[in-house]
């Protein structure tokens, strides 16, 4: 049951790229994702900026193959996952017991909330069709029909730590014996619902974000989705290519403050970061990079910022978060940042913080602001923090 | 391992919840709605804050903490919960206010309520329990997701005592859209009779139920659960007859060990045929009993069939709402096989202590 598992495949779209290689160019050049809204109809296009996915339904169905009609976040789903996929090449795929583990918090919302509108004003109307898949398992399992993945196929649903939860869960069903191989993260694609439910609580920045900045404003909401094939020991050795990276820690933690903000202490935050590293037998000072939940609120930052200096210290990490490039993607931000991680720990690099000028005042460390190759990445701890206080981190490590 | 269930509550369309002797009062329904029934929260919730929570996060809340209460539990080392629907009342009313006041002048209390999380983290916050929190919402295998979790968090010794429940509710406008996909029945109705009329479609239920499983036996433990497995989409009655052989056979037992059968039917013509099919050449009519005439269907119904399971096995009795034949020898096993829209089989093995 302390059975390692390995990372073997990744697949990744977001407003940065469409698929890994783009990201880490996008990486490289400092081009980040954020722009006017185009694709979503608001009335907010041009006053709140996000990291929409430049492409159209459309152009997704093509590139995901399956129909166009259907959520938006199922397309970006199955985009990610077919990637991940055909990236780990597992030979014998559909003879192992392979799982799904999916992640989201607005399941067929984009459609619902078009539905909605004309269900409101008479019950008979509106088309069925656009809330057939409404739930966020639904999403799920459209991708698992579609991939052929039929035990053990499950969502789960934790704000803004969903995606990484989902990564851990399908460890576990692998480490106790349920699976061999489990294809795991999530997805969430950018409503009105989700755009103006973070409006209210004031957290969007309606500038570029700026996580860990003094200055820093609120947030950007991104969509996309990021999964990563998990392999048993016994698979990883039979694999053409050498694994990624190794999923070394986990924790999951609740802040049990407020049901939106975190704790100035960070509480949540630390027992999973500390709790991460405890299962993975490592010591704070072993973290080469954190990949920041960093979303660039004034309380996140400050919560997490607190629980990092709690943990670590005197020598700090390198850190940034990866939000500064592709928003806050939500209940995909785990899977996404965890092929960043991962790609952190294959090829030696740390990705800046976008934007970042001026450090927070009681905190002792900076981000860092470029992007830097040929680093020594052995272990990369990444965080997720989220509503109801949900918070979760992850540790990659050299394979 | 062995997994305890050291209690279980249900709030459901019954009176199941608190000091309610044990489904005697039957509630007839003659329409295709089934409701909750709500207990009195003031002695779980602090009063201002039940005004602001929802049905959904009262109910699971209150669920939870009598179950904690029933298992002389005060603090779990994890809570994990399953919702399909996850908050639809918070997220039907900020979507139609966002709709009719066209993205402006809203207020955030709706939004911060409608994520599928909220039932676990109000009860995090509530105990200010800073463990692990889990929320699973994969439709009709929402609740069994929620106890594969909780049963591995044993097995890997990383709690001893889990909550974990699931939770469900019906909106008007989520029954009028369910109601639109044809699965209810049309024409008159009685729950009473459900199984005996052979018509098209199901009754629509609502509720929560939470458990505290435990890796230790303590001395009010209601239950063994045995055992757990999902399958979906099977291909026909040989398909499922298999699988439950399997899964007997893995627990050393045969069909005719098990002393109660709670199957999934729902009142619904086709799919209560189906049943049929692999449940008479494999079991006898006396072993077999059915719930949902008392819970409706909705996707995390089993939770309720575990309840019932876990509770007639503590009590040794068989409510007449569910069999008439009164049973002449113990209760040791129950095998619960449920299906939903005939897509999401899951099978429980309870055992007597």
């Amino acid at each position: 049951m302390s059975a390692n598992v390995y990372i073997a495949g990744l697949g990744v779209i977001s407003g940065i790229g469409n698929n890994v290689s783009e990201h880490l160019a996008a990486f490289e050049k400092g081009k980040a994702g954020m722009a006017d809204i185009t694709l979503l109809k608001t009335r907010y296009a041009h006053e709140i900026p996000a990291a929409e996915v430049k492409q159209t339904n459309a152009q997704l169905a093509e590139k995901a193959g399956i129909p166009e009609g259907l959520s938006r976040t199922a397309l970006l789903g199955m985009i990610a996952a077919k990637e991940a996929l055909a990236d780990a090449a597992i030979p014998n795929f559909h003879s192992l017991r392979t799982g799904l583990v999916s992640a989201n918090t607005v399941g067929g919302m984009d459609k619902t909330e078009d539905f909605f509108a004309e269900f409101m004003n008479d019950n008979a109307s509106g088309d069925l069709l656009q809330v057939v898949n409404h739930e966020c398992g639904s999403v799920t399992e459209l991708v698992a029909n579609e991939l052929g993945i039929k035990d053990q196929v499950t969502t789960i649903s934790t704000a803004c730590s969903s995606s990484a939860n989902a990564i851990f869960y399908a460890a576990r069903l692998i480490k106790n014996g349920f699976l061999d191989v489990a294809i795991a993260g999530g997805v969430d694609s950018l409503t009105r619902f989700t755009l103006n439910g973070f409006n209210t609580l004031m957290i969007l920045d309606r500038h570029f974000c700026k996580p860990f900045d003094e200055n820093r404003q609120g947030l950007n909401l991104g969509e996309g989705a990021g999964y990563v094939v998990l392999v048993s020991e016994k698979v990883a050795q039979s694999l053409n290519k050498q694994p990624y990276a190794r999923l070394s820690g986990y924790q999951n933690s609740n802040d049990a403050y407020h049901q939106t903000a975190s704790s100035p202490e960070g509480t949540g935050p630390y027992l999973a970061m500390k709790g991460a590293l405890k299962k993975s037998g490592l010591k704070p000072d072993d973290i080469d990079y954190i990949n920041l939940h960093g979303t660039g609120t004034a309380n996140n930052d400050q919560s997490e910022g607190t629980a990092i200096k709690r943990l670590f210290g005197p020598r700090y990490p390198k850190m940034s978060s990866t939000k500064s490039f592709t928003g806050h993607t939500l209940g995909a931000s785990g899977g996404i940042e965890a092929v960043f991680s991962v790609l952190a720990v294959k090829h030696g690099i740390i990705y800046p913080n976008l934007r970042f000028q001026t450090p927070m005042a009681d905190m002792p460390f900076t981000p860092v602001k470029d992007f830097l190759k040929g680093q020594t990445v052995n272990h990369v701890l990444s965080n997720s923090f989220g509503f109801g206080g949900n918070c979760t981190s992850l540790i990659f490590s050299k394979a | 391992m062995k997994v305890y269930i050291r209690s279980a509550v249900s709030i459901s369309a019954q009176n199941t919840f608190g000091n309610a002797p044990f489904l005697k009062d039957i509630i007839e329904y003659t329409s295709p709605r089934l409701k909750a029934i709500e207990p009195d929260y003031k002695s779980y919730i602090d009063a201002r804050l039940i005004r602001r929570m929802s049905r959904i996060i009262r109910m699971g809340v209150t669920a939870a903490k009598e179950s904690l209460n029933e298992a002389r539990v005060s603090m779990p080392h994890a809570i994990v919960t399953g919702t399909a629907y996850g908050c639809l009342e918070d997220t039907g009313i900020f979507l139609s206010r966002m709709i009719e006041q066209e993205e402006e002048a809203l207020s955030p209390t709706a939004f911060i309520q409608s994520t599928h999380n909220t039932v676990g983290a109000q009860i995090a916050l509530m105990l200010q329990c800073h463990q692990y929190n889990n929320t699973f919402v994969h439709k009709g295998f929402s609740f069994e997701s929620a106890l594969q979790d909780a049963i591995m968090l044993l097995q890997e010794q990383e709690a001893t005592n889990v909550l974990i429940g699931a939770a469900d509710e019906l909106t008007d406008a989520s029954y009028a859209i369910l109601n639109r996909f044809d699965i209810y029945k049309s024409g008159p109705v009685n729950n009473l009779n459900l199984y005996q009329s052979p018509s098209p479609g199901t009754i629509a239920g609502e509720g929560t139920a939470f458990f505290v499983l435990s890796d230790q036996p303590h001395s009010h433990d209601l239950a063994l659960l045995t055992g757990l497995q999902t399958f979906y989409s099977p291909s026909g009655p040989a398909e499922i007859s298999k699988r439950i052989t399997t899964f007997l056979a893995g627990n050393d037992l045969n069909a005719e060990d098990i002393d109660l059968v709670i199957t999934g039917k729902n009142g619904d013509a086709v799919t209560d045929e189906l049943i049929d099919q692999w449940y008479n050449p494999l079991f006898k009519p006396e072993q077999q009993i059915n719930y949902k005439h008392l819970s409706g269907e909705y996707p995390t119904a089993s939770s309720f069939a575990l309840w019932l399971a876990a509770r007639i096995i503590k009590t040794q009795t068989i409510p007449l709402a569910i069999n008439a034949a009164t049973p002449t020898h113990s209760i040791k096993t129950v095998l619960i096989v449920n299906q939903y829209q005939n897509k999401y089989y899951s099978m429980m093995l309870l055992s007597a202590i």
